[in-house]
């Protein structure tokens, strides 16, 4: 009977093992840029640009060429490369804090300008690579290193909903809000992913894809009980669906 | 090529387009808001790239993006601007990347004003930044030495794979003077395909980082930067001497628009029969300190006056030139005031 390959590690990942934590959705993240930068044939003209956060050692993990950017500078590097090469696939992986916060406004005129490049925005709704404090998307009443009684909204106001913001600017773009909770949502994800990149290639516009994630370390629950968490918990507040297509 | 009378802004923005520096990415501040104007209307003359940031922190990160392709790129900003650059300029030189930054000075500190200054030396030299590095600086006191070191700029930003720094007081940025722009030669752009973000096709990826978390390879980086700035030190020093000579009895150090300032005040002192002259440092970094030291060891000289627009920041390298060995003076305005000759004489003979 002969052989088929039916899954193999894309050719856009290499070989070094991941320091994330067990049960990180990062891994998944990772695997889906990759197979989508493959499926199109993008790895040989890509540029990722890596955040601080977690995944500041993506470019350890990416089989392509990498810049590794300030905290929240990420789409001003993207911006300036892929103006001057715009032949090139320029994506930046940003997390929560690198985004959200110290990064909004240049995240934010990037979308506004209409930016030809593409943002992986994982949300785990905490601040993983320092240790667990609060994050901008941080849900009410959530615990957290820095607020250690919970979110009080009184005091610091309410998680910032990035795709709905970003879906009420007039420049065209492509926004989407997914979830790694479980294997059909993860599918989705890699749809998402998948027309983001189709849109950069295409030259279209700026495309942005929200990948609600778990942080089981900084949460201190379970893999099992994180990722479902991501479901009951993060999914009512950030609703999952197409903010902004490009028609 | 004839010569063209430009304001100094934007002659210093043609500077940079005649070098192959078409790539710029800037914000609006004064006094150099001219030269974002110029480019957005010469770049797209020339195929270039022009984009106002949303702020200097997004211009001075889009540079380092940009320059991460190894093309020519540059930005331009003012005191305060540059105070939010710093941030980046530090990634970027250790990231050895190759661009040019312009200071456009204005008085500070804070806000400030928007009048010209030479506040902003200890910034330029000592870093705004964090961290050991260095920035190549260079100080221009006409429109011309400003077009000349533009191009100059570029061409060491290659050879070092560092930023170089134009630094102009309000005046610089603001007058008009004939410019010949043929003057300079500058080089052809470099080849850096070796390191920079251009794809991975047929080779290993390459990656433009600064994080070095392991404490050896963090030792390496900084040795090897460090190897970098002693090469500039010893190759790049770039200064200019007025009516200096073995009689010179009094030495006046200064930069810039006031180094000119200068010279008018001791065309006047010589013709009072006062041996006067001026070391003119046109490299902030490297600083020329072997070529001071050398004309303050002088038996004749026994002063030196250092005039600035601030409240004495050359004031340090040059004691540091000359180890304290002579009595050194300072003058210096704030506020935007420029000194004038009669000013300047003034002070001279104080010292007589």
């Amino acid at each position: 009977m002969a052989k088929h390959t039916i899954f193999q590690k894309p050719e856009s990942l290499t070989d070094n093992i991941t320091h994330y934590c067990p049960g990180c959705p990062h891994g998944i993240i990772h695997r889906m840029v990759a197979e989508v930068l493959d499926e199109y044939n993008m790895r040989e003209r890509a540029v990722g640009v890596a955040p601080v956060g977690c995944s500041v050692l993506a470019y350890n993990y990416f089989n392509c060429d990498f810049l590794e950017a300030a905290h929240g500078r990420a789409p001003a590097f993207a911006t300036g490369l892929k103006r001057v090469s715009p032949e090139l696939i320029v994506f930046t992986y940003q997390g929560d804090g690198d985004l959200a916060s110290i990064g909004f406004n240049e995240l934010f005129h990037s979308a506004n300008r209409g930016e030809k490049f593409t943002t992986i925005f994982v949300n785990n709704a905490i601040y993983g690579m320092t240790g667990g404090q609060m994050a901008p998307t941080t849900l009410p009443n959530q615990k957290t290193t820095t607020c250690p009684f919970g979110r009080d909204v009184e005091v610091v106001g309410y998680p910032v909903r990035v795709c709905e913001v970003l879906s009420q600017i007039k420049t065209p773009g492509y926004i989407a809000r997914v979830s790694t909770k479980d294997p059909a949502h993860i599918v989705e994800a890699k749809n998402a992913i998948r027309k983001a990149f189709k849109y950069q290639d295409e030259g279209k516009c700026f495309s942005l894809v929200e990948v609600l994630s778990s942080c089981p370390t900084n949460w201190g629950m379970t893999p099992r009980d994180a990722i479902e968490w991501v479901g009951t918990d993060m999914e009512p507040y950030y609703p999952l669906g197409v903010f902004k297509e490009p028609e | 090529m004839s010569k063209v009378l430009m304001k100094g802004n934007e002659a210093i923005g043609e500077a940079a387009v005649q070098a192959g520096a078409t790539r710029y990415f800037a914000y609006p501040i004064t006094p150099q808001t001219e030269i974002a104007e110029y480019m957005s209307r010469r770049l797209p003359e020339v195929g270039g790239v022009f984009l106002q940031a949303e702020s200097e922190l997004g211009a001075s990160n889009m540079i380092f993006g940009a320059a991460s392709s190894g093309k020519r790129v540059f930005t331009s900003s003012s005191s305060p601007g540059i105070a939010l650059m710093s941030e980046a300029l530090s990634y970027i030189t250790a990231a050895e990347l190759p661009c040019v930054f312009i200071n456009i000075m204005r008085n500070g500190p804070g806000l400030g004003g928007i009048l010209p200054s030479q506040g902003d030396y200890f910034q330029a030299t000592r870093g705004g930044g964090h961290g050991d590095y260095h920035l190549i600086v260079l100080a221009p006191s006409s429109v011309q030495e400003a077009v000349e070191l533009m191009m100059l700029a570029f061409d060491l930003a290659d050879k070092y794979r560092n930023p170089v720094m134009i630094v102009g007081d309000g005046l610089i940025g603001q007058m008009m003077e004939p410019v010949d722009f043929s003057v300079f030669k500058p080089s052809e752009p470099t080849d850096h395909s070796a390191w920079a973000a251009t794809g991975a096709k047929d080779r290993k990826p390459n990656l433009v980082k600064t994080l070095y978390l392991d404490s050896n390879s963090a030792e390496v980086l900084n040795q090897k930067l460090d190897k970098k700035y002693k090469e500039i030190n010893s190759k790049e020093r770039l200064y200019e001497t007025y009516n200096i000579d073995d009689d010179t009895e009094i030495v006046i150090t200064a930069f810039g628009t006031t180094a000119r300032v200068c010279k008018s005040a001791i065309d006047q002192l010589k013709e009072d029969g006062v041996k006067v002259g001026l070391f003119r440092p046109i490299s902030l970094y490297p600083y020329p300190y072997p070529e001071l030291e050398k004309i303050g060891a002088s038996l004749k000289v026994k002063n030196i006056l250092c005039i600035e627009m601030n409240l004495g920041q050359m004031l340090e390298d040059v004691r540091l030139s000359v180890h304290d060995s002579k009595p050194i003076h300072f003058y210096g305005r704030q506020g935007g005031i420029v000194p004038s000759p009669e000013e300047v004489v003034t002070e001279v003979k104080k010292l007589l």
